[in-house]
Formats: C-alpha cells, structure tokens, sequence
C-alpha cells in the first residue's frame, strides 16, 4: 500500500486528466479564498501600515545584509518550527501536521501531474511521502483537537461542540484520514465492491471543504502568519519593536521572577 | 484604558484567557485567537498584558476621551526578573520604566508573622516596614530626603 502510487490505480477508471483538473481546481480555490479574505478582512492592508508605521519609529537602518539574517531567522526559527508556540505538545502537534500537510500536498500534486501517465512508473518516494505525510496530519491534527475537547469541555461546553474555527483542522484531518482509507481499500482489489469507491467520494467531498471553506476557516493564516513573524523579528531588529520597550538590563539585584503557569487552555 | 490584542502575534495559547479576573478574554470562535470580549468591563489590571508570551496584548483608551495615537506596552523577561513599560503619549513623550518580577509561586514563601517576634514600640513608631529594608534587597537603610528641597517648591 505504502509505495503504491493511488492515483495511478484510479486512472482504470478516471482519467488523469480530470485529476489534474481538479487539483487545478483546488488550487483556484485557495486563491478566490485567501483573496476575498483579504478583501473582506482588510489584513493585508492593515500589515502594509503596520509596516510603515514601524519604518517611521525605527531607529536603525537595516541593510540588506541585515534583513537577509533576520529572514532566514525567522525562517528557521518562527516559520520552519513554529517557535512562537514554545515549547509542548501544541507545537509538536502543530508540526506534525504542518510537516504531514506540505508532504501530502506536494506528493499529491507531483504524483497526479507527473506519474499518472499508462507508460509512468513512479518511484517508490512519492508514495511514501504522501501516505507518510496523510499519517502525519492525522496524528497531528487529533492530537490538537482532541485535547482542545477538554478546555471545550472545562468550559462548560459539550466536548462535541464545532465551532467555525474547527473546520480548518477537521477538514484537513478528514482529507488524510480519507485518503488513507480509501488507498487501503484500493490496494486490497475489491474488485466489484463499492467500499474503495465510497471512500474516494469522501475524499473529494473533505477536498472541496477543506479547499472550498478557505474563506470562511482558518486556512489563510499558513499565508499570514509566515508574513507577521518576518514582520515582528524586522521591527525588532530595526528598534521600532511595535512600541515594545527593549530588553531590560536593568540591575542584578532585581533576581528571579517565577516562570509563568502553564494555561490550561491548550 | 481597556485591552485589546493584536491578532497577527497572537497565537491562541490561551495565557489571558485563564489570568483574566473579569473573565472578558476568550478564544474567538472563527478564528481560535485571542480577544477582549467586552472591554468596558476589563478592570485595567494588566494581567493578561503581562502574561502574554507574545506581546500580543495591548490598551488602548475609549475612544470618546482618548483618540488612538498613544501606546503602553510591556516586555515580560522571567529569565531576567524582569518587567519593562514603555508608555508614548501622543504627543510623542516616551517614558520608560523597569521593575523587578515580585510574583513567588502559589503558596511558597508566605511570610510566618505568627512566628516573628513582636515589634517593640520603636519598631511600631519606624517608617520602615517588615522586612525592610532587607526586602527592598539592600542592606543600608532607606533614603532621607532632605526637607528643605520641599521649600523650594514644584514649577512646570
């Protein structure tokens, strides 16, 4: 099952090309999303004066130099392992699903465009990547969601209870847990039986949600907050600091304060 | 001067959510981020301002008496001890300031009065309080300020 390409067992009955169609479809539907998010939210327009807001108070000018080490800090540091969100189970389950996702996706898309041909044959990679990747956001994606049932339920809320902010995650973990089934069922050469056909169905409905519902779920924030963290270490860097003061060297005496609690929301 | 939280550094921990006395900081329902959910509430404690790991946190005044344009934020380094204010008025003014973390830990160092000894009339009638000045972290005594400097009186 693992180094099955799935796609390339779906052509005996889709073409490729309308897999690749919709995965151009898909595509389409991040950007309409993201761009009526950003339309209606104003984000993006608020982050432009942000900026200019913060060259205006900077006390230092970054060269080019500068800028290059602050990007690629930033790029190991707050985007690659999501370091704002300390250290804990949140951002080892927040990686595993980011890691898992990108792995998903990009094998997806490698494995529709370039190894669905009749004459293809695809190297054992991509399908370990993508079932890897499928596994991977699974793991994740319930592991943040299901703790976030008990500060749903601490709050005197039902655990079961799904708000709009759910549908990003549960979308996404839908999607992969989807997937996998219906490879497995497809692997297994039902022959006649529908099971592996039901399942691709549930696969493409969780797509189109997941891909859909961009504007109305959280999905642009992969978008934005790559943006906000390059941002924040710039006007850290160039002294503006969103008008935070700087860092204390105040004097020794002054000694340990506690660590703060943990909060108990996850 | 109630708060507000800049979206684009909150990260949803939920940190303000269980510090907030007046309970009014929740976690949005579209977008699990943080947000005061009724600010003419908030009691201008500055908890969650400070507890926020990710100076997502701010205040800012009504806007009927105060026009936005002034900022007080607030760094929390625990690994120094230490909590700095920077304070813009809108004309431009910036003031500074840096203080020691005084927080201990729930239930840890409560001071056993019960057990110390009783002050004498002398110690009754002194401008120094318990622990002082060892708790003010010096071992001279505290400052005099010379009364005749109070002659001279205050002029802007």
């Amino acid at each position: 099952m693992f180094t099955s390409n799935p796609f390339y067992i779906l052509t005996e009955s889709i073409a490729p090309i309308f897999m690749q169609i919709f995965v151009i479809l898909m595509i389409a539907l991040i950007v309409v999303g993201t761009v009526m998010d950003m339309i209606h939210k104003k984000n993006v327009k608020y982050f432009f004066e942000n900026a200019k807001k913060a060259k205006k108070n900077a006390t230092k000018v970054l060269s080019t130099g500068d800028r290059i080490k602050v990007l690629s800090k930033t790029i190991v540091s707050d985007i690659a392992t999501t370091s704002e969100l300390g250290a804990g189970k949140r951002r080892a389950a927040h990686v595993m699903g980011m890691y898992g996702t990108i792995l998903f996706w990009v094998s997806t898309v490698v494995m529709v465009f370039m190894y669905t041909n009749p004459s293809s044959n695809t190297p054992n990679i991509w399908p370990i990547l993508w079932h890897a990747g499928a596994l991977l956001t699974v793991i994740g994606g319930c592991w943040f969601w299901f703790f976030l049932r008990v500060d749903v339920y601490s709050e005197a809320q039902p655990w079961y209870r799904i708000i709009k902010a759910d549908l990003f995650v549960l979308a996404l973990i839908a999607t992969s847990l989807f997937g996998l089934i219906w490879s497995y069922l497809q692997n297994m050469d039902l022959g006649s039986r529908w099971d592996d056909k039901v399942f691709l169905v549930f696969y493409i409905v969780a797509n189109l949600i997941l891909f859909g519902g961009v504007y109305w779920s959280k999905f642009a924030h992969m978008f934005y907050k790559p943006g906000a963290a390059i941002q924040k270490n710039l006007a850290e860097a160039d002294g503006s600091r969103d008008n935070l003061p700087p860092e204390a060297d105040g004097p020794e005496q002054f000694g340990l304060g506690i660590k703060r609690e943990e909060p108990k929301h996850y | 001067m109630s708060t507000f939280v800049y979206m684009t550094r909150c990260d949803g921990c939920g940190h303000c959510v269980d510090i907030c006395p007046s309970d009014i900081m929740h976690i949005d329902e579209n977008i699990r981020r943080a947000k005061n959910i009724e600010p003419n509430f908030c009691w201008e404690c500055y908890s969650c301002v400070k507890a926020c790991p990710n100076h997502a946190i701010d205040v800012r005044g009504y806007a009927d008496f105060a026009p936005m344009g002034h900022s007080v934020r607030v760094r929390r380094e625990e690994e120094k001890g230490k909590i700095s204010w920077r304070i813009k008025f809108r004309n431009g003014t910036e003031k500074n300031f840096v203080s020691p973390i005084t927080t201990k830990p729930w239930g840890k160092h409560i001071p056993k009065l019960a057990e110390a000894d009783t002050p004498n009339q002398g110690e009754m009638q002194s401008q120094i309080l318990y622990n002082e000045p060892h708790g003010l972290n010096t071992d001279k005594d505290l400052p005099t300020i010379n009364k005749d400097t109070f002659k001279k009186g205050v002029y802007y």
